[in-house]
Parts: structure tokens; sequence; C-alpha cells
């Protein structure tokens, strides 16, 4: 049995003792996608295998890449390859009456070529009624880079259908829990979307949470307890520098960095109660942005980059509140269940997603914030930590399955769901990485 | 969990009573200088001494009641410390009337030790979400806090940290294992 229970006794120079910074290199195991439930009105998609004019080594290929991204974007169904009647490679192969038969909308082919140790790529994207070219190019990776390869593919046959960016070459971060001889173990771990090329970027004793992408993807804020206490860390993912900018006494907690990447919103409570703050990254100088005998937490940039959303229980029990501008008055948004929390809003500034308590169960909703309509978007019940995807098209949140807390990625609107369990132990906490160019 | 701590807590209560009462007989020997003519001690250890002379052995007496009763309470009150962990309901920080006399023991000795410095743990239980509820540890412990200065315990010998869902005292998502997990844990340190 797996044991989790400790007792929070031996801290200070023990646990920083313990605390191992690991470099970006160490894969872990990794996360494996389930497809747990399809949506109804998934497109039919055939992602035909690609052509390879040179030998490759064995090992992942591009196109089963392209179609495991599809399918987890839950507005796709790719077409099984046994189903294929023929496998093009370029136009003059497509026979697009075969295609209809089979009930595709559209279809991609595509080559692979090898020089050294780079691979070449062309590809073509059609419609099958149409018979029109939506995409037509060539990318080329190193050979070890394939993964990124086949998600940039991704992204572009994803855009040029839906004409929204995709988000398969985002990364995630994540905090893992194992127990190892009896003591816990917390790791922050980096992956691409899909789960796939995890690497541990931080292992501790003591626990890791509220991990937050920087603008341009390059540092995560995190808070970490290895000091004994939890402090606010910003952490340079290619080099694992780390800075300890906020160890005030009390909490600081909920980082949440702003779109210019200058300046972070984070919960302390140096003043006697959990209080949002600005601090300017610079200068290390603090702003209070919110001042109630409430707690005030959980708060998130707005999609203008001016205002926020944040959590307190002001009302009595925890709800979201919304501020205009960070010196405006707040307003509250959720009325719909006693228990709303951690608001995630989408960068369309359409909707905020958070947890949502119906009945005794934790489920993930969103409100339209123009007409103030919510909708439950899960049926699991113990869920936490949404994390809503840069294009706004996918929701990553975590979730508990057979006692282990569990990563599920659905569609924004709810329609697909797609589980990514750790091999062991609980991860939790996603963080859906930024759109990098 | 909890109940095994009570009942542990009463059963040195009763040991530690126990004890006080012979001691208090004790007493009563040395209390002989009080009044000389105390000379008949009730060797079964009887708690109450009757004296031959007027006033020494009702003073004799009292004292001894009163010495008995002071370690009675002493010990009562090291058997309250004996419990460290207090429990709060779900999303709030109030302490249950059940807590206040224990605190209350722990806040007398924080007062008469001043030398003694106590950390505040507060968690919550896994549910809701990790933020709100690291926040909602340390109302707990800040509650917790306020309790102890208010009887006595003064501001710096005590230190708050909060879990939040963290670290739970016991696995398992049902009532009986949410109810263990919201709590606060004093550490003497």
């Amino acid at each position: 049995m797996r044991q989790r229970i400790w007792k929070a006794s031996l801290r200070g120079i023990a646990t920083v003792a313990c605390l191992i910074l690991l470099g970006a290199s160490v894969a872990r195991a990794e996360l494996v996608i389930r497809i747990t439930e399809g949506a109804d009105a998934a497109i039919p998609i055939a992602v035909v295998p690609f052509a390879e004019s040179s030998a490759f080594p064995p090992g992942d290929k591009v196109s089963s890449i392209v179609q495991d991204d599809l399918a987890m974007s839950g507005e796709f169904k790719p077409l099984a390859p046994s189903q294929m009647l023929s496998l093009p490679s370029k136009r003059a192969e497509v026979f697009f009456r075969d295609w209809r038969l089979l009930g595709q909308r559209y279809v991609l082919v595509g080559e692979l070529t090898r020089q050294a140790d780079r691979v070449n790529a062309r590809y073509e994207l059609f419609d099958v009624s149409t018979e029109e070219r939506l995409l037509g190019r060539t990318s080329s990776a190193s050979l070890s880079n394939i993964r990124s390869l086949a998600h940039a593919i991704s992204d572009q046959v994803y855009q040029a259908i839906t004409g929204v960016p995709g988000a398969f070459s985002t990364k995630l971060a994540y905090i893992t829990l194992e127990s190892i001889n009896g003591q816990p173990r917390y790791r922050l771990q980096v992956s691409d979307v899909d789960g796939k090329r995890a690497s541990v970027r931080l292992e501790s004793r003591e626990p890791i949470l509220s991990p937050a992408w920087s603008p341009d993807g390059k540092k995560l804020a995190y808070v970490s307890f290895e000091t004994g206490k939890p402090a606010i860390f910003v952490h340079e993912l290619a080099t694992g520098q780390r800075t300890r900018i906020a160890d005030f006494p009390g909490l600081n907690s909920a980082p949440a960095w702003s779109d210019d990447g200058r300046s972070l919103l984070m919960t302390l409570s140096k003043d006697g109660n959990a209080e949002i703050y600005r601090m300017d990254l610079a200068s290390r100088q603090l702003s209070k942005v919110t001042n109630h005998w409430a707690i005030d937490t959980e708060p998130s940039w707005d999609a203008s980059g001016r205002g926020m959303f944040f959590t307190s229980d002001r009302s009595g029990g925890p709800q979201i509140y919304y501020m205009e501008r960070l010196d405006a008055a707040p307003r509250r948004i959720t009325f719909g269940s006693r228990y709303n929390a951690r608001p995630r809003p989408d960068s369309s500034g359409r909707y905020v997603y958070y947890v949502h308590q119906r009945d005794r169960a934790f489920h993930i909703a969103r409100t339209n914030l123009e007409t103030g309509e919510e909708t439950v978007l899960t049926r699991t019940e113990s869920d936490e930590s949404p994390s809503v995807s840069p294009n706004g098209r996918m929701l990553i949140y975590a979730t508990k399955q057979g006692g282990s807390s569990v990563l599920t990625v659905i569609s924004a609107d709810g329609g697909a769901a797609y589980s990514l369990p750790a091999s062991e132990g609980d991860v939790r906490e996603p963080a859906w990485g930024p759109l990098v160019r | 969990m909890k109940l095994s701590a009570q009942s542990k807590a009463f059963a040195v209560m009763l040991s530690v009573g126990l004890f006080a009462g012979c001691s208090s007989t004790g007493d009563t020997a040395d209390g002989g200088e009080y009044g000389s003519d105390v000379a008949a001690i009730d060797q079964d250890g009887g708690a109450t001494v009757y004296g031959g002379g007027e006033d020494g052995g009702i003073s004799s007496s009292a004292m001894t009641e009163e010495e008995r009763l002071a370690a009675e309470q002493q010990a009562q009150q090291e058997a309250l410390r004996e419990i460290t962990t207090f429990y709060f309901d779900f999303d709030t920080a109030e302490i249950k009337p059940e807590a206040r006399d224990v605190l209350v023991a722990h806040a007398r000795f924080l007062a008469s030790n001043p030398g003694q410095q106590v950390r505040l743990e507060g968690h919550a239980d896994e549910r809701g979400t990790k933020e709100y509820n690291l926040a909602l540890g340390e109302r707990r412990a800040n509650a917790v806090q306020r309790f102890l200065i208010v009887n006595g315990a003064s501001r710096g010998q005590i230190e708050t940290v909060s879990y939040g869902e963290e670290k739970p005292a016991v696995m398992g998502s049902s009532e009986s294992s949410w109810a263990q997990n919201r709590r606060v844990e004093l550490v003497f340190e």
C-alpha cells in the first residue's frame, strides 16, 4: 500500500539538505493518455501514416503523434490507419471518393526524409468534400526532436481547419507526489501537453504548490515549503537558477504573472490576513491590491491584463470576484453554489473557469462573463486546479481516480475527456504553458 | 486518533491524581513543622489529618488540602495538555467548545513558562482548492493563536504555519478522515 501519512515533525535544516535540484534532462516515468470519453461532434479526419523515404530509427512516428494530438483536443476523431483503403503520401495518390466513402472530412498526407541527423517533413492537408488543399508545407527538426516536429504539424492542421492556433507545442507544468521509503517526494515536472518528455525540475520532501508560467514560457513561479514554511520562488527553466522572491511571515502563495512578465500577483498574510499583493519583480516593491478581513487569494489576471479575478470568502464562503482594474471595486461573479474558487479566465475574455461545489462534489464549472450563465463541465467529483490552454479550446484539471490524483484534459465546453494518469503516486496542479512562437 | 488521545489523557489524569494524593500525605509529615503536636499521621495515607493542637492542626490540615488541590489541578492541567490537536468544521476556523479548557491549559502553561515556544500548524481537508485551503489552515492557526494570547500566552512564544491540505493526518476521502484532517496541531519546541 502506498503510504502517504507522515508527521510534520522534521523540518528546517534537514529539509533544506534533502532538497535536490535536478537538471532539465532527467526523464521521469511518463504520463499516458487514455481516452475516457469522446465528443459527439468530433470532426472525422484521416491522418495517413507518413511515407518514409529513408531509414528511420524505431520509435515515435510523426503521423501517430499528430493523430493523438488531434484526438486529445476532443474536436477531432482520427480514423484508425487499419481502416484506410490506401496510404497516399501526396496529392496525386489521394482518391477523394475513397475518403468520402469512409466518412472523412479531412485527410492529411506526408512524407519524411532524413538528412544525417535531421528529419524533413513535407505534408498536405485536404478538404475531402471540396478537394481543396488547405495546407502544404515542409518542416524540419533534428532526429531527437521528432515530437516537436509532430506537435508543430498538429498546430498547423488544427489552425487550418478551426481557424484557431493549436496548442500542441505548448508545455505543461505539474506536481507529482510519491512516497519513497515512507518519505513524501514532491516533484515539479515539465512535459509536453501529451504528457511525454517529462523532466523533473525540482524535488523536495516538503510540499511544492501552485506552479505558474511566465508569459514567455521561460520561467516558473511556485510555492515551496523547503524552508519549513511557504515561500514563492521564481525558477529559470533553461539554467535551473532559482530566486526566492517572497518569504514574508505567514502565507506566500498563489503567484500569477502579469502579461509583460514584470510583476506577480501573490497572496501574502504578512499584515495578519490573506490579501492579494502585486510585486514588481525588478524592485521587489509590493502594492496591496485587496484589503478585507476575509480570505482573499487565488488571483488570476484577466484577458486584458489589467484586471483580476480572485477568490474571497467575504460573503461567508469562497466565491469568485472580479476587479476591472487593480484599483477598482470587486464585483462578485459566482452565485450558483456555496463554494466557488480558484478562477482561471481564458484568453478570449469570454469565460472564467473555476472549482465549483454542487451537493457534496467538487466539479469544474465556467461562467460566461457576458451572459452570467454558469455551466458545470465535469462529471468527476473531486476536481481541482483548472488550467485553460492558451487557445482557449482545452482545459486540464486534477481529479481523483482510484484514490490517486490524476490529470484530465477536456475540451473547454466539457464535450470530451482524456485522463493522464501517472504511473504511480499523485499528479496534481497542472499549469498549461503559454503559446511560444 | 482523537479518542485515543483523550483516553490517554484521562489515564494520565488518573495516575497523576493518585500520585498527587500520595505526595500530599508526605507533605503532611513535613507539615509537622507548622504544628509540632501533629504527631498522628495516618499511615494509610488518608488525606485528612486531625491534629491534637488548636490551630496548628487546623492550619496543617488546610495547607494539605490546598496543596492537594493545587497538585490535583496541576495534574489535571498536565493531562489536558496531552491533547495537542484541535479539530474544526468544514470551511470554518471556529474553536469548538470542547477544545476551550485544553487550550486554556496550554495558554496558562505558556504564560508560566515564558521561554517555551510553540508552533501552531494549521491544516485543511482535501476538499476545495489548495490555495484557499492554505489560507484556511492559516486562519485556523490564527484562531488558536488568538485564543492562546487572550488566555495569557504572549505573541512572541507562538509561531504559525499553514500546510493547507498538503499534510493530511489520515488518508482517505471519507467524512471521518476529512474530520481528522481539519485541524491545528500544537508543536512544542
